[in-house]
């Protein structure tokens, strides 16, 4: 059992081998009881394998990991136990309805009939689901869809609830009722390890971020104090021929004189606060959302 | 004890819920392909032709409820899982709680057992105003004894392939290249007597073969081949084996 005060998953030099390609590779890092952390990369940077490993779904190559102090090799009944996960995709039986979905999970965790019923009906008022119980899955709206896994993962009470790309294909609306939601659980207790390609995702709920390119953490700190160590303002320039050029700076006034030191042929220039996806753009020499 | 039933129970329940919102489609799906075959070997082809001194009907019929036990059994335990494994992949969320691989490869396989005995029952209420030889057998609580344990063996075998299969291509490449073969070659729509030595033995490394031997010969009160018994239940705890070999070396 490895536990350093109020960490709640620890890996440490985790990695896993697909064939000849590396999905993660030395991944070191600490996520504390209570925050909500963000895993923000390109899709195919290894975020869900990691998510993978840590609930025990998968095996890593090499690395150990621990989640609420259980390390997920050898206690893997203890982490299932203590986590909640909701994937990346709908991983809810279609066949059955909301309730039904809901009440697999509650038997799964051993729950009696009396409690599972309960339970269920706290959670169904919880994420807003109470009037579509009874509707099968597929009759439901992404959304919804996304409230209902939700609910499922949370039937029996976990510590930490993993989030595979929480908002992945639902409009903006309903983006931000799940956010509301995500924090509303956090508020609640709950830590949170979700991850993301979304940059408003990751800067608008995450306490701290872990930056994945290629399967190697590459940045780890709070969103502001990377924005910070890179330069919290950017100047955007284009020049004549169309290419972009970023340079980044500490200040308004540093970035201002810069501007004035500029060649004829620039053609827009535009000056603006920095944000994640320009950490990772600086790091990597491509955006989060490029595959 | 008490968790490993309560969970096999668990993971039977989802399953079972399923089964009651389309129960007519099941029995109606599980009963064409037989009903067909039927018709067309029983009442078609076969009229006339004599089998051990029965009609061909009443030869026939206890190859075609072996064969209902297998597709109903084999697609009832390993279609829905396999989709759930590898579409849905639902399958996951039961990977992650807090039950054991034994009750899952249990509650996968009974859910094929109930759908086979369901198919089963089903064929045989027909099958006996056709045969009613059969129950008139001395041997019929040993005929329902063979009926069951091939539901076991098939559903075993639905559950381990839904867990090999790793694209629905796999699972129709099994269904045409080992079921559909099993179905008219294991002695379900003839005795294997008449087959060339070589042939006969290797049709013996099929469970069909087995379950129709036995199904047949406790149908007709003929003598018994227990080796035929203990070969089937030999392959059903090969398969329950094997879903278990799977499921841990593909799972932490």
């Amino acid at each position: 059992m490895k536990k350093v005060d109020n960490e709640v998953i620890v890996t440490e030099e985790l990695s896993k081998r697909y064939s000849e390609i590396w999905a993660i590779k030395d991944l070191s890092l600490r996520v504390f009881s209570g925050e909500i952390f963000g895993f923000l990369g390109p899709n195919g940077a290894g975020k869900t394998t990691t998510i993978r490993i840590l609930t025990t779904l998968t095996k890593p190559t090499s690395g150990c990991a621990w989640v609420n102090g259980f390390n997920v090799l050898e206690k893997p009944e203890k982490v299932r136990e203590s986590i909640g996960v909701m994937q990346q995709h709908l991983s809810l039986d279609r066949d059955l309805t909301v309730r039904e979905n809901m009440e697999l999970r509650a038997r799964l965790h051993h729950f009696e009939a009396s409690e599972r019923k309960r339970r269920i009906e706290e959670l169904l008022d919880y994420v807003g689901l109470s009037e579509y119980a009874d509707r099968s899955i597929e009759m439901l709206s992404g959304g919804l869809q996304r409230r209902a896994m939700v609910a499922c993962s949370l039937i029996h009470k976990p510590k930490i609830l993993f989030l595979d790309e929480p908002t992945v294909g639902l409009d903006a609306h309903t983006r931000r009722r799940m956010w509301d939601l995500i924090r509303r659980l956090n508020a609640d207790g709950v830590t949170i390890f979700l991850t993301t390609h979304y940059i408003e995702e990751a800067e608008a709920l995450c306490h701290r971020v872990g930056i994945i390119h290629l399967g190697q953490l590459i940045a780890l700190g709070e969103p502001s104090e990377l924005r910070r160590k890179m330069g919290l303002y950017t100047v955007v320039t284009v020049v004549e021929n169309g290419n972009t050029f970023y340079k980044y700076f500490s200040g308004r006034d540093i970035a201002t004189e810069y501007i004035k030191s500029l060649p004829s042929n620039v053609k827009a220039i535009l000056v603006r606060e920095s944000n994640l996806e320009d950490v990772f753009i600086e790091l990597t020499g491509r955006g989060v959302s490029e595959d | 004890m008490i968790n490993a039933l309560r969970d096999i129970h668990t993971v039977l329940w989802a399953d079972l819920r399923v089964l009651r919102r389309h129960w007519l489609r099941t029995i109606a799906t599980s009963l064409i392909n037989p009903i067909l075959y039927l018709l067309a070997f029983g009442y078609g082809l076969g009229r006339g032709i004599t089998f051990w001194g029965y009609s061909y009907l009443d030869f026939v019929v206890p190859g075609i409820i072996a064969l209902t036990t297998m597709t109903g059994s084999f697609n009832g335990a390993g279609s829905k899982l396999h989709v759930d494994r590898l579409f849905y992949k639902c399958f996951d969320e039961i990977l992650m709680a807090p039950v054991s691989i034994f009750s899952i490869v249990m509650g996968k396989a009974l859910a094929g057992v109930i759908r086979g005995i369901i198919g089963a029952t089903a064929l045989l209420l027909a099958g006996l105003m056709i045969s009613p030889k059969i129950a008139a057998s001395p041997m019929f609580l040993l005929f329902l004894l063979v009926l069951i344990i091939s539901c076991f063996v098939f559903a075993f075998l639905g559950v381990l392939i839904a867990f090999i299969a790793k694209s629905h291509q796999d699972m129709n490449t099994f269904s045409n290249l080992i079921l559909l073969p099993m179905t008219f070659l294991s002695g379900t729509f003839f005795a294997l007597e008449g087959l060339p030595e070589i042939l006969r033995i290797a049709l013996h490394l099929l469970p069909l073969t087995h379950s129709s031997l036995c199904l047949r010969a406790a149908a007709l009160n003929q003598p018994f081949p227990w080796y035929s018994l203990i070969a089937l239940i030999g392959f059903g705890v090969a398969f329950f084996l094997g879903c278990i070999l799977i499921l841990k070396k593909t799972s932490v």
